[in-house]
């Protein structure tokens, strides 16, 4: 007799747990998808051209492949302008300062600033963004010639719309 | 389950085992360490800064695997209100705290070069932060109590709320877009690591999986053996007139443990 009531009392433990475990996750997931603005970390040029005109005091992060052929240094010396795509959208930046290792064309990044009325990015800050392949440089290399490069690139862009 | 979670029994249980998983954690660590630092090849863009990870991925996955570990102990120990339990978790805690620092200490000193910063707030790393504080509030915790039991209670309560953050750390990278890559493993297409950095890889998260319970073990028995010499001193058995010596001492069982520990 006093084994069953034990018996049940674990049992109701074990429905409390869990339902305080899924309140919990419910709790979470609203609170997430409620901030997801902020959770994010940055916009795609997409999303910056659905949000414009955007307030020029306002700080973000804008993020995407930086275009083939598109960076290019200005006659002031220090200014590098290129333009960040997610293959959709492109919006062009221009940063003054020193750009990170892995930063080249086709590759993903990070810039922090604010839009200027003219339609550019002005960064005051430009991280490099890893995509998550690791392969040594032979291996790379093939890739390339056989033309499975392109779907890398092309996943890497669409991982940056979403 | 119940006859396997007796104290003497994991000490019968794990006795013969100890050794051998010394053994081939030792062994898994040593060449995991020879591949990933000498016999593995550089990264086509991240050259030699890429053995930085062999130490980095399996450091996060035991930093989620403990605290899974954790979790259902704590879970365990708040149903069945069984000690063993509750000592695993309370052993697991510092485990799992040490190998989430690694991790974020490793990715600190991989981001400085790859991306050019030591840290940013998106949500992979923040949530990996946030592990780190819930190991260290569930060590903090169980410790700020007189009463033990009260203490696990509350521990085991905080383990398990904070469990819905495993899921956001493994999924962080695909719900939001953040700095970090996305998972490059355990994923939908398999594995985005060449072939060739992936036995590295392996060997070194099977070591730490093996590290990682080397270590719960030798933590358990001694928490087992603290215990048993609080209970024997309650018992009044170190006094000079130790009457009633045998009735505190016998749910520890003091024949089974000597006998597991030779």
């Amino acid at each position: 007799m006093s084994l069953s009531r034990a018996k049940a009392r674990k049992r109701q433990r074990m429905y409390i747990i869990g339902a305080v475990m899924i309140a919990v996750a419910g709790a979470a997931a609203l609170a997430l998808t409620a901030f997801e603005d902020s959770v994010v970390f940055f916009f795609s040029p997409s999303e910056i051209v659905e949000k414009s005109p955007i307030d020029p005091d306002q700080r973000l992060r804008i993020g995407g492949l930086v275009e083939e052929g598109t960076v290019s240094k200005q006659q002031d010396g220090k200014t590098v302008n290129f333009v960040v795509t997610d293959m959709a959208e492109s919006i062009t930046v221009a940063y003054a300062g020193i750009l990170p290792d892995l930063f080249r064309e086709g590759q993903g990044v990070v810039a922090e600033g604010h839009m200027s009325p003219n339609g550019t990015f002005v960064a005051s800050e430009v991280l490099a963004k890893h995509d998550e392949n690791y392969m040594p440089p032979e291996v790379a290399e093939s890739l390339k010639k056989s033309g499975h490069w392109e779907e890398i690139e092309a996943k890497n862009a669409e991982q940056m719309r979403n | 389950m119940h006859r396997f979670a007796k104290p003497s029994v994991f000490l019968k249980i794990t006795a013969p085992i100890l050794p051998w998983l010394v053994g081939a954690t030792v062994i898994l660590i040593a060449s995991g360490l020879y591949f990933s630092l000498i016999a593995s090849p550089v990264d086509y863009q991240q050259g030699a800064t890429v053995r930085i990870m062999y130490l980095h991925v399996p450091a996060a996955w035991m930093g989620l695997f403990c605290y899974v570990g954790m979790a259902l102990c704590g879970a365990m120990s708040l149903i069945w209100k069984h000690p063993l339990a509750d000592i695993c978790a309370r052993a697991t805690a510092p485990i799992g705290a040490t190998f989430t620092a690694l991790c974020l200490i490793t990715g600190s000193l991989w981001g400085e070069p790859m991306w050019g910063t030591w840290w940013v707030w998106d949500a992979r790393l923040t949530s990996m932060l946030i592990l780190l504080f819930l190991y260290l509030g569930y060590i903090a915790l169980v410790n700020a109590f007189d009463d033990p039991e009260r203490g696990s209670k509350a521990g085991s309560a905080l383990a398990l709320v904070g469990a819905i953050n495993v899921p956001i750390v493994k999924f962080s990278v695909d719900w939001w877009n953040t700095l970090h890559q996305p998972a490059s493993i355990v994923r939908v297409d398999g594995p985005a690591v060449d072939p060739s950095m992936q036995l590295p890889l392996a060997l070194m998260i099977f070591g730490f999986t093996g590290y990682y319970f080397v270590v719960l073990i030798l933590r358990v028995r001694l928490e087992l053996n603290e215990r048993r010499i609080r209970a024997l001193h309650l018992s009044g058995m170190f006094d000079d007139n130790g009457e009633n010596s045998t009735a505190e001492t016998k749910p520890y069982d003091p024949s089974h443990n000597a006998e597991a520990s030779q």
